[in-house]
C-alpha cells in the first residue's frame, strides 16, 4: 500500500521540479504545472503518511528516513500555505527538486517501512520529534525565501534589464516573510527541544553532539529574531543569518542518524 | 446586406503634419459621425495616432468615396496630398482592423491602454447600428480579452512607469511610500505622477529655488524644501527621484551612508532622471540603496518592450479567432431574413390550425388551452430548429444564399406579397 502511494507522489513531485525549471526558460506556464504537481504530490503524501501511521498505530517516523518523509511532508506543507501566489511561485524551484530529492531518499533509507511500537510514547514522540521536524520545514522554507531575498537583491543591484519580465515578491515583502517565518518555527523548536531535554533528564542520559548543534540552532535563530526586530538588522545581513541557520538544520538532519538514533 | 468599410490613416502610413489635419476631438468626431451615418451607421475614430472612419452602408463602394471625401474636406488639402496615404478596408479585413486595434497590437507601444478607452468612447459618441454595434462591442471584448489572456499590457513602456515598476519590487505595494521629489521640471513631474498613479505618497519637493518646489508640490499636496534640506528629508523617504539641472551632484555616498545609520538599513529606492546625474552612482554600492540611472531604465524599458512584442504574437492569434466569429456572425446575417419569414410562416400555420381545432373541440378550459399551445410550439420549434441551425452554418460557409433561396423555394415564403403586389 505505502509503495502504491510513495511513487505517484515522488512522480509528483518530480513533475513538479521539471516544470519549475521550465519556468525559468518560459515564465507563466511552468509555474502553473509546477504547483499542480506540488499540490497533487502533498495530498498523495498525506495519504502515504496517513496509511503509515494506520498500520502502525501510533507515530511511524521515528526512524531517519521516516523522519526525513515526515519532514518533506512539512515542508510542501508550509510552502503551500501561500507559494501558490503567483509572486511566490518561483520558491517552488526551490521546495519541488528538494522535496523530489528528500522523499527518494526518505524510501531509500527505509522511510516507508513501519516498524514495530517503539519504546518511546507516541505522546513524546509527536511532541519532541514532530515539533522539532515542524520547526525545521519552517526553517527550510525561511531559507528558500531568504535566498530567493538575495537573488531578488542582486538583480536590483546589478540592474538586471529583464527584472521586470519575472513575477517576483518584493524585496520587503519577503523579508518580512523570512522573519515571520522563523517567528513561528522558533517557537516549535523551543517546545520540542524542552521535551526533549526535559525526558533525557528523566532518564539520567547523557547530551549527544546533535543536541548541542540543535541548541545552537535555536540561539542562531533567537538571535535572528533579536537583530531582526530589536537592532534593525534588514536586507542582506539578515538573510545570511537565516541561511546560517539553515545550515545547522541539514547538519543536524545528517547527523541525527550517527549521533542520535545509535 | 450592409457591407462594412473602413476608411482612414495611422502613425504608420501618414506623418504628424497630416495627422493633425484630420485629428477630431470626441465630440468632432461624433458630429462626423453622424453627418457621414446619414440614416446608415458610422463611427470616427480619432486619436494623436489615428483617424478612421468605421461604415456600414448597403453600397461598399459609395460610402468608401463618401468616407474618403470627409477626410479630404477635414483636412483641406488635395485629394493627391491626402488619398495616397489613407488605407481602405472592406468588410473581414475592417473587422480584423479594429480588432488589433482595440487590443493595442496597431499602436507605437503594442498592447498600450488608452486605446481600448478611446475605441469605446468612439463608439458611444458615433452612429452604430446593428452592425456596427456588433462590430465595436466585439472589438471591446477583444481588447479586454487580449489583455487578460497575454501579458501584452503587464510590463512598463516608458521610463518614469519602469521607475515605479521597479519601486514596486523593492516595496511591493506603495501605498503610503513617501517619495522625495529632488527638482521641479516636467520628468521629475511625469515620474512622481507615475508613483503616485500606483498609490505613494509624494511627500516632499526639493528644489534649488523654493518657488517652483512650492508650485510642484501643491499638485500633489506635498511639502516643499530647499536642496539644504535634502539629508533630513531622507531619512523619512522610501523613494528618491532627483531631475535636476544641476551641473555636478546632489547627493553623494558620505551624505547617505549618514543617512542609512539613521533609518537603520530601512530599504531606499533611488532614480536619478537627470543628464548630468545628480546622484553619486557609488550610493548603488550602499545596502538597502538601489540606484537608478536613465540608462538602466531605458534598458528595462527596452527589455519590456520586446516582452509585449512576443506577447504581440499570441495576441494576433486571438484576434484571427475573433476577427472569424464576426465573419460568421456577418455571414449569418444574409439568412435572417429567410429564417425569419420560415418561423412566421409556421407561426401562422400553427396559429390557422389551432383555431380550427378549439372549433372543433369545443369550449376549453385555460388549463388545456396552455397544454395545446406548449405541445404545437414545441413542435414548431423541434422541426424548425435544425434548419435553422443548418442555414446558419452553411451560410457561415458562403453557401448561405443559395440555402436561403432554397428555403423560399419549398416553403413558398414571399410568394404571397409578391402575388399581392
Amino acid at each position: 500500500m505505502t509503495e502504491l502511494l510513495f511513487w505517484p507522489a515522488l512522480i509528483a513531485y518530480g513533475e513538479a521540479a521539471f516544470a519549475f525549471l521550465g519556468e525559468t526558460r518560459r515564465p507563466g506556464l511552468g509555474s502553473r504545472f509546477g504547483i499542480w504537481g506540488i499540490r497533487v504530490g502533498w495530498l498523495v503524501q498525506t495519504a502515504l503518511l496517513a496509511a503509515q501511521a494506520a498500520r502502525a498505530g501510533g507515530f511511524p517516523w521515528q526512524s531517519w528516513g521516516g523522519s526525513l518523509n515526515l519532514f518533506v511532508w512539512l515542508v510542501v506543507a508550509v510552502y503551500l500555505g501561500w507559494g501558490c501566489s503567483p509572486r511566490f511561485r518561483l520558491l517552488g524551484l526551490g521546495v519541488a527538486p528538494l522535496a523530489a530529492v528528500l522523499l527518494g531518499l526518505a524510501g531509500a533509507t527505509g522511510g516507508l517501512d513501519v516498524h514495530g511500537p517503539s519504546h518511546y510514547s507516541s505522546v513524546f514522540l509527536v511532541l519532541h520529534v514532530g515539533l522539532v521536524l515542524a520547526a525545521f520545514a519552517g526553517f527550510t522554507v525561511a531559507a528558500g525565501l531568504a535566498g530567493l531575498y538575495l537573488w531578488q537583491e542582486r538583480r536590483l543591484k546589478r540592474h538586471d534589464a529583464a527584472i521586470l519580465s519575472r513575477p517576483a515578491p518584493s524585496l520587503v515583502a519577503l523579508e518580512a516573510l523570512v522573519a515571520r517565518t522563523i517567528l513561528i518555527a522558533l517557537p516549535l523548536l523551543t517546545v520540542g527541544l524542552g521535551i526533549g531535554i526535559a525526558r533525557l533528564r528523566d532518564q539520567s542520559a547523557r547530551t549527544d553532539a546533535v543536541m548541542i548543534v540543535a541548541i545552537v540552532t535555536w540561539a542562531l535563530y533567537a538571535g535572528y529574531l533579536v537583530a531582526r526586530f530589536e537592532l534593525g538588522w534588514r536586507g542582506r545581513r539578515s538573510a545570511y543569518l537565516a541561511l546560517a541557520g539553515f545550515a545547522l538544520v541539514i547538519l543536524v538532519r545528517l547527523a541525527l542518524p550517527v549521533a542520535h538514533f545509535s | 446586406m450592409s457591407a462594412l468599410v473602413l476608411v482612414g490613416t495611422s502613425h504608420h502610413a501618414a506623418p504628424i503634419e497630416l495627422r493633425e489635419k484630420i485629428a477630431l476631438d470626441l465630440a468632432g468626431a461624433g458630429a462626423l459621425a453622424q453627418r457621414l451615418a446619414d440614416g446608415g451607421e458610422a463611427v470616427c475614430l480619432s486619436t494623436c495616432n489615428r483617424t478612421e472612419l468605421y461604415l456600414a452602408a448597403p453600397n461598399g463602394d459609395e460610402a468608401q468615396r463618401r468616407a474618403s471625401a470627409a477626410l479630404v474636406e477635414l483636412a483641406g488639402l488635395d485629394e493627391a496630398e491626402l488619398v495616397p496615404v489613407l488605407y481602405r478596408l472592406r468588410d473581414e479585413a475592417a473587422a480584423l482592423h479594429l480588432f488589433r486595434v482595440a487590443a493595442g497590437l496597431d499602436s507605437l507601444v503594442p498592447g498600450e491602454g488608452e486605446i481600448l478607452g478611446q475605441v469605446k468612447d468612439a463608439f458611444e459618441a458615433g452612429a452604430a447600428g446593428s452592425l456596427l454595434d456588433h462590430l465595436f462591442r466585439q472589438a471591446l471584448h477583444v481588447g479586454k480579452k487580449v489583455r487578460t489572456q497575454t501579458a501584452i499590457a503587464e510590463s512598463p513602456a516608458s521610463v518614469p512607469s519602469a521607475a515605479a515598476a521597479l519601486a514596486q519590487h523593492v516595496f511591493g505595494d506603495l501605498a503610503g511610500r513617501r517619495v522625495l521629489v529632488v527638482g521641479a521640471g516636467d520628468m521629475a513631474e511625469s515620474a512622481a505622477r507615475n508613483l503616485s498613479g500606483r498609490g505613494a505618497t509624494i511627500a516632499w519637493v526639493a528644489n534649488r529655488t523654493l518657488e517652483r518646489a512650492q508650485a510642484l508640490a501643491e499638485r500633489f499636496g506635498a511639502a516643499a524644501a530647499t536642496l539644504d534640506e535634502l539629508e533630513s528629508r531622507l531619512v523619512d523617504a522610501d523613494v528618491v527621484v532627483s531631475c535636476t539641472s544641476a551641473p555636478g551632484l546632489v547627493l553623494d555616498r558620505a551624505q547617505l551612508e549618514r543617512v542609512q545609520r539613521s533609518r537603520r538599513g530601512a530599504p531606499l529606492f533611488l532614480v536619478d532622471l537627470a543628464v548630468p546625474r545628480d546622484l553619486d552612482p557609488a550610493i548603488n554600492d550602499l545596502e538597502g540603496c538601489y540606484l537608478y540611472n536613465v540608462d538602466d531604465l531605458q534598458a528595462v524599458v527596452v527589455q519590456t518592450l520586446a516582452g509585449r512584442r512576443q506577447e504581440a504574437a499570441r495576441a494576433e492569434g486571438i484576434v484571427t479567432v475573433e476577427a472569424d466569429a464576426f465573419l460568421d456572425w456577418q455571414a449569418s446575417l444574409e439568412v435572417v431574413p429567410a429564417i425569419a419569414s420560415l418561423r412566421a410562416h409556421a407561426e401562422e400555420i400553427r396559429q390557422g390550425e389551432l383555431a380550427r381545432a378549439e372549433a372543433r373541440l369545443g369550449r376549453l378550459s385555460d388549463e388545456q388551452r396552455n397544454v395545446v399551445e406548449a405541445l404545437t410550439a414545441q413542435i414548431v420549434n423541434k422541426l424548425l430548429h435544425l434548419p435553422t441551425v443548418r442555414m446558419k452554418q452553411a451560410a457561415a460557409a458562403a453557401d448561405g444564399v443559395v440555402y436561403a433561396d432554397a428555403v423560399r423555394h419549398l416553403f413558398g415564403l414571399g410568394e404571397e406579397e409578391q402575388q399581392q403586389s
